[in-house]
């Protein structure tokens, strides 16, 4: 891999976010309008139900710990989208540019803008209810780095999704996080899912993390053991996105995808 | 065919799509200083046989090798000594000039960038809209600015898809010279294909009809017409066009 081909499609995201207020809103307006609804839910539950418990790390901390999630998949495929938007595909893969770079180029976009929403929740949640993500303790690393990797892994699927159907298949990307958090047990325990829908959540690492902090917040120990499991799944996610986007990537080689691609979008 | 070692050596080339065989057998060769024309009627296999050896579409069968790389094999090293312009390929538009042509060096590997791209902005009269988005770009800007993504890396071949379509013959006429002067170092050769007959023939020292995913004429366009019986090339290509529903080579 070369640092200055990694480097081109990094700069390409940073002169679109430099010159565009209109992508670098969203990447606060969304955390903000969530902190805000969940923080004065959290608020209001915490008066009403008396019971000694803390709804805001468990509800409002879920809700941060998953829009991170969020943030980190949709970073990955915004960088994609705006290769497609702008019909450039045939530029970038007629050009010495390998997969691996690109996809490098694209997660560590990913990246930047995820941690711009980050410290913008931190920042957020702390000053407006006090949440402190220090309450997860030594577990926060562990959580953030599996939610991560995960997004990271749906972001590069994600792309391989759209790069094999084309264009329009865009909106079949944008509600994977939502498809997912019922089986995550986001806001609630996994125990309260019926079979088939645990069975699920047990191959998502998010549900490792989010069992993990609620019993974190309870005063529970954090199982550990479970977390790594987690941690394993969202590892081999990364490596399977990547060796599915690699194999749609010369399928769409065999087949004059990408040539098409363009072809279509002047048509 | 021009001897001595190629820039571009195509051998027997083939992709099929199912029953269709949309390029049949094409071996074609592209010299040092040599600007090849691959001209044919729509569907004749042109931008296929042009995708396939910018790596964006995979052979059936055949080898293409660029300044001596295999493509299968060392894909990176081959399409490193490449570049290219099509129509149908634009620029970002939410770029401008400038961050176009530095994200484009920085994926060529282009050395002394900076001085690379001012160098290329004044070659294609572009330095005034150097920080304009490409999209706000008239048509004729536009494929001046594909053309200097085009040469950014000093490309030893240089493929143009129709470089000169829906722009004004003056335009069109700066841009030729712009691509003649570029090889006429000798560092390159070019593949250029174009419906414009009357282009071909007075920029390209060599010229194949493609007909039906086959090479069926191939000559110098100046004297090509003459040795067939048509008066000129638009001539000739119309009845290559008409006469070779199945692709035999008529010379």
């Amino acid at each position: 891999m070369t640092f200055s081909r990694i480097g081109a499609i990094v700069l390409r995201q940073i002169y679109l976010y430099r010159g565009s207020p209109q992508r670098i809103l969203p990447i606060f307006i969304w955390v903000a309008v969530d902190i805000l609804l969940w923080g004065f839910i959290s608020r209001y539950l915490n008066g009403v139900a008396h019971a000694g418990f803390s709804f805001v790390p468990a509800l409002l901390g879920a809700v941060l710990l998953w829009d991170f999630h969020t943030r980190i998949m949709q970073g990955v495929t915004m960088a994609f989208f705006e290769d497609v938007w702008s019909r450039n595909f045939l530029n970038l893969f007629a050009s010495p540019l390998s997969t691996a770079e690109y996809l490098t180029g694209l997660v560590i976009t990913g990246i930047a803008t995820s941690l711009m929403g980050l410290a913008v929740m931190l920042v957020l949640a702390w000053t407006a209810f006090g949440l402190s993500f220090l309450v997860y303790g030594a577990a926060l690393a562990p959580f953030l780095m599996v939610l991560f990797l995960t997004g990271i892994a749906l972001g590069i699927f994600g792309a391989a999704i759209v790069l094999r159907f084309g264009p329009a298949s865009e909106w079949l990307i944008w509600p994977i996080a939502s498809f997912i958090s019922p089986f995550a047990g986001v806001f609630y325990p996994v125990s309260v899912l019926p079979g088939w829908m645990q069975a699920v959540s047990r191959v998502l690492p998010p549900s490792y993390v989010f069992e993990g902090m609620r019993a974190g917040v309870a005063g529970k120990a954090v199982p550990w053991d479970r977390l790594a499991v987690g941690g394993g799944l969202a590892v081999a996610y990364v490596g399977l996105a990547c060796w599915f986007f690699s194999g749609v990537y010369r399928y769409a080689i065999r087949e004059g995808l990408i040539a098409r691609y363009s072809a279509e979008s002047v048509s | 065919m021009t001897p001595g070692r190629a820039i571009l050596s195509v051998e027997r080339l083939c992709k099929s799509y199912g029953a269709l065989k949309a390029v049949d057998g094409v071996s074609l060769r592209v010299a040092p200083g040599e600007i090849v024309g691959l001209v044919g009627p729509n569907g004749a296999g042109k931008t296929t046989t042009i995708n396939m050896i910018l790596g964006v579409l995979a052979p059936t069968a055949g080898r293409i090798e660029i300044d001596g790389a295999d493509l299968a094999t060392d894909r990176r090293h081959a399409l490193s000594k490449t570049n290219f312009a099509a129509v149908y390929a634009p620029l970002p538009g939410n770029l401008t000039i400038e961050q176009n042509l530095r994200v484009f060096g920085m994926i060529y590997a282009v050395p002394n960038l900076t001085a690379r791209i001012k160098e290329i902005l004044d070659l294609f009269d572009l330095r005034k809209f150097r920080k304009t988005r490409a999209g706000l770009l008239s048509s004729g800007e536009q494929t001046r600015l594909s053309l200097a993504k085009a040469v950014l890396n000093r490309p030893r071949l240089l493929m143009l898809d129709e470089p000169t379509a829906s722009i004004d013959p003056a335009n069109a006429r700066d841009i030729r010279a712009g691509i003649a002067e570029f090889v006429d170092s000798g560092h390159s050769g070019v593949l250029w294909t174009s419906h414009n007959m009357y282009e071909v023939e007075a920029v390209c020292d060599r010229v194949l009809f493609l007909s039906h995913g086959k090479i069926v004429l191939e000559g110098d366009p100046k004297t090509l017409p003459g040795e067939h019986g048509a008066t000129s090339l638009d001539d000739l290509f119309v009845a290559v066009a008409h006469e070779n529903p199945g692709g035999e080579k008529a010379a």
